[in-house]
């Protein structure tokens, strides 16, 4: 992967927190070497004096300056916090990590020890230890180290098991990889971006708790200084010389500042990667393509969307992966969306449900939901009208359900904000509408956490969500595809139930073929980007044209296939959207493709029933009539 | 000789009982499909096999011995249901591979290794280097398989490998497990909701319900002549709901 500018860098708050702490980096390393000297420089004869042009700040009860003292205190003030930092960080993450790793038994006793250690105050249990390791600078360290791994080990423990609950860890321990190596290659860099943060912002609390500790006189010993003994000196003078004791303070102030902000910014760009981004630019385009679909507007339509076309930046000029997209959808209309992956389908889903992820760009002619024109007017209020009147039903439904949830909150949560449900209305609801996806003990069900629910189960929690409000339209992108062939039964009937009795609209995305023609009106088949065909689901079998329509029915399997034959494929690989090539997309695996299918781009062209996009629609077969290659 | 065994396998979580008793033979060099509902507990099966869910009664036999579940050696591989968390967003596919190859090679032949694997899921081997947020759903499900067969199993497990990809892709798939099992004699357990499909690969399959077995047999059999009320109401409910005219 190629390196990008670091995201904390991006944000005003990361610039100022960066800066600061490279200053200090470098005032740490120089200072010393530079202003050593006259920081320990006694002047007998100029003892605690005011601020003056020689001493800015003054001087203290032996005549040193304190302004150069501060200065070089930084070195031993942060080298300090960073060793009491990391040694906390390392013990935390021995800590946190020896559940995950030690057999069960032993790994909840050290879950128990950990919770036992957060009960304690931390600056009670610095103390506590500072007296007992006895005063000197290291076991001020050892202390403050001992204090912080107890909450750092929490979080790598939580974080961790989510990690550890996935599948890639699963495979790799059934591929005998150590349990070890497991954490160190699987679990921690997938959580390396928290525990990140947590440490810088950490941080700042070790250079306060060690200041604290030298103010107090137990930590760093004379003749050795750092901003909490210069504090300590300062604080005594403090009626003649108030800087003496606001040097090192500002010191403070600006270090915590510092790591504060940076660990902020940071958390903040690292929040925002796993929220989804969606983008605004859309803008309008005037040029109107030959392939919109000439409808003029139409009040009652649901969703009108006219050459829809989504962008992404690539390294060779932008990538396409929806080109010229063009759907209408009436009040309680089915319209089904088929096509390989990679054609398009979730892409084009995203886009009508505002969810297209930065940088992604997003055109249309045309772009409306609900008489609402989507490509402009204010964001909040599309984000109500989306909220209420949408309802969307992704593939994954591990991706789209927080797993650190439980079901009823995720479920309660967008009722009580669109709709203005009480928590105890927002939880009948949710029970309610977990029964109407036919989830058992729907009670019970709201307690739990996603991975406690079987693939099937989760999928069906998801459409549950869809089902919250009321919405106009469901955007279904494989809905049923974990399901067993009962459940999608009774999740599809459920779709059809709603579209019956509310008169929702329903998008429904598959690559299943018999699943989209069970309970669709109208199929378009997707292909490379653009839609190659549009035609009533109950004449699919028989009177489909395009020969990728033809291929996509000849591939699925039935209970009537013959068993001594391989299954019929398509051959070659589905387009890859950067390297679209002229002419029909299709022509590299279509058994009848010509030269001019190579050169000519063919449109939709209506037929006998519906459109379609191909040259050759008319011609006969070529003379084997299997359209599809088998292998 | 590659036969795998549960006796009275039995799985709880809590005071939920998901598997009950499960007495199954995999046959050698067979593959033996396993239908039911949602929740019904065939996951949870398959992963008591590899050791990862808790036995709380039974055991489960590899040619009549405990199954190994230490060292860089393992016969049972698993492919998952879920492609989008099956492989580790920070590491390139290859990697993926490679860390399931049994012994370690050194650079040459493990590149020439992955780009077989890679090729023999029908990938392109110049794609070893991408990461999985790269690839699509059904890409990723490939590598997954490719990952499985790295470690040279002589027991797959399926965990529903086709119902996230297409149905060009699943044909493929399909097509590569009849041709793989053929050649190198693999066992094979073979989870999926699709009738249709468990039909096309599994010479004889097995139907369970709330966490038990309730019928298997050969596959022609059990479809052609479902004993139980309940496999036949899972024949019923395939979509369009029955024969539809051809094309
Ligand atoms: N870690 C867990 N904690 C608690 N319950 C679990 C856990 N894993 C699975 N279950 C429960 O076990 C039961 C069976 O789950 P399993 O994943 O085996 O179902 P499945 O038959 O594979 O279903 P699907 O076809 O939907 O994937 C479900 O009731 C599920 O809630
Ligand atoms: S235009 Fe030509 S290549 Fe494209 S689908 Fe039709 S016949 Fe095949
Ligand atoms: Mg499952």
């Amino acid at each position: 992967m190629r390196r990008r500018r670091p995201e904390v860098l991006r944000t005003p708050l990361g610039i100022v927190g960066i800066t600061l702490l490279v200053i200090l980096a470098l005032l740490a390393v120089l200072a010393p070497l530079v202003w050593g000297d006259r920081a320990t420089a006694t002047h007998t004869d100029n003892m605690l004096a005011g601020p003056s042009p020689e001493h800015w700040a003054g001087t203290d009860n032996l005549g040193r300056d304190i302004l150069f003292r501060t200065l070089v205190a930084t070195r031993l003030s942060i080298v300090l916090t960073l060793a009491a930092t990391i040694f906390g960080v390392g013990l935390g993450l021995l800590l946190g990590m020896a559940p995950l790793l030690l057999p069960r038994r032993l790994g909840r006793l050290v879950v128990a020890f950990v919770n036992v250690l957060l009960g304690f105050p931390s600056l009670l249990m610095v103390l506590f230890l500072a007296v007992i390791l006895g005063v000197s600078t290291t076991s001020a360290l050892l202390a403050i180290g001992i204090a912080i791994a107890p909450p750092f080990a929490r979080l790598v423990y939580a974080l961790g098991a989510g990690v550890a609950e996935r599948d890639f860890v699963a495979a790799a321990r059934i591929a005998g990889v150590h349990p070890l190596r497991i954490m160190v290659r699987h679990v921690l860099p997938n959580i390396a971006e928290p525990l990140v943060v947590n440490a810088t912002v950490t941080a700042s609390s070790v250079l306060l708790a060690f200041g604290g500790l030298s103010f107090l006189g137990i930590g760093v010993q004379a003749p050795q200084f750092d901003w909490g003994r210069l504090m300590q000196d300062g604080l005594a003078i403090i009626y003649d010389n108030p800087l003496a004791a606001l040097a090192p303070g500002v010191a403070f102030v600006l270090t915590g500042l510092a790591l504060n902000l940076t660990g902020e910014a940071a958390a903040g760009t690292f929040g925002a990667k796993s929220r989804i981004r969606t983008t605004r630019s859309l803008t309008e385009r005037r040029s109107v393509s030959p392939r919109s679909n000439t409808r003029d507007a139409d009040t009652d339509l649901v969703l009108d969307v006219r050459d829809l076309e989504i962008a992404f930046p690539g390294p060779y000029g932008p990538v396409s992966p929806v080109r010229g997209v063009s759907i209408a959808l009436r009040a309680g209309e089915a319209v089904g969306i088929v096509g390989e992956s990679g054609s398009g389908k979730s892409m084009t889903a995203l886009a009508v449900a505002q969810l297209v992820e930065e940088p992604g760009r997003v055109t249309a002619e045309r772009l409306t939901f609900c008489a609402t024109d989507l490509r402009s007017g204010r964001r909040t209020a599309h984000d109500a009208l989306l909220g209420t009147s949408l309802a969307v039903v992704f593939q994954d439904p591990m991706t789209s359900l927080n797993p650190v949830m439980r079901l009823g909150s995720q479920l309660g949560e967008a009722a009580r904000r669109h709709q203005g449900l009480t928590r105890r209305q927002a939880s009948a609801r949710a029970a309610d509408r977990l029964r109407a996806v036919h989830l058992s003990d729907p009670e019970r069900r709201l307690r739990q956490y996603p991975h406690e629910f079987s693939g099937g189960m989760r999928q069906r929690a998801m459409i549950a969500m869809g089902l919250m409000g009321t919405p106009r339209l469901i955007v279904a992108d494989e809905p049923t595809t974990a399901l067993d062939m009962t459940v999608q039964r009774q999740v599809l009937d459920l779709l059809q139930e709603i579209r019956r009795k509310h008169g929702t609209a329903l998008l429904l995305i598959s690559h299943d073929v018999s699943v989209v023609s069970s309970i669709c009106e109208r199929v378009l088949v997707m292909y490379a980007g653009r839609i190659v065909e549009d035609l009533p689901a109950a004449d699919l079998y028989t009177q489909a044209r395009h020969p990728y329509t033809r291929a996509l029915i000849g591939a699925v399997p039935e209970m009537t296939t013959d068993l001594d034959a391989p299954l019929a494929t398509i051959a070659g690989q589905p387009v890859d959207p950067r390297h679209v090539p002229d002419g029909c997309a299709f022509a590299a695996r279509c058994p009848r493709v010509t030269d001019r299918c190579r050169q000519e781009e063919p449109t939709l062209q209506a037929g006998p029933a519906g459109t379609v996009a191909c040259w050759h629609v008319g011609d006969p077969l070529p003379a084997e009539t299997k359209e599809v290659a088998v292998g | 000789m590659s036969r795998l065994d549960f006796e009275d396998v039995t799985v709880r979580y809590g005071h939920h009982t998901v598997l009950d008793g499960v007495s199954l033979t995999v046959p050698e060099h067979q593959i033996m499909g396993l239908v039911g509902e949602s929740g019904s507990g065939k996951s949870t099966l398959a992963r008591a096999a590899v050791g990862l869910a808790p036995l709380s009664r039974g055991r489960v036999l590899l040619d009549g011995r405990p199954v190994q579940s230490q060292g860089r050696r393992r016969p049972i591989q698993m492919v998952f249901q879920d492609p989008s968390s099956s492989l580790d967003p920070r590491m390139s596919i290859g990697r993926s591979i490679a860390e399931a190859l049994p012994e370690r090679l050194r650079r040459a032949p493990q590149r020439a290794e992955i780009a077989r694997l890679l090729r023999l899921v029908h990938l392109d081997p110049d794609r070893a280097a991408d990461p999985p947020a790269r690839l699509s759903g059904g890409q990723r499900q490939r590598v997954a398989i490719a990952r499985a067969l790295a470690g040279r199993p002589t027991v797959v497990l399926a965990d529903e490998i086709t119902s996230a990809l297409d149905v060009s892709v699943q044909g493929a798939i399909l097509n590569l497990v009849r041709e793989m099992q053929r050649d190198s004699g693999l066992t094979m357990l073979f989870i999926s909701h699709n009738l249709a499909v468990v039909r096309y690969v599994a010479t004889h399959v097995a139907v369970m319900a709330a966490g038990r077995i309730v019928e298997q047999g050969p596959t022609d059999r059990v479809f052609a002549a479902p004993a139980t009320a309940y496999t036949r109401k899972l024949l019923a409910s395939m979509p369009g709901g029955g024969p539809r005219p051809g094309p």
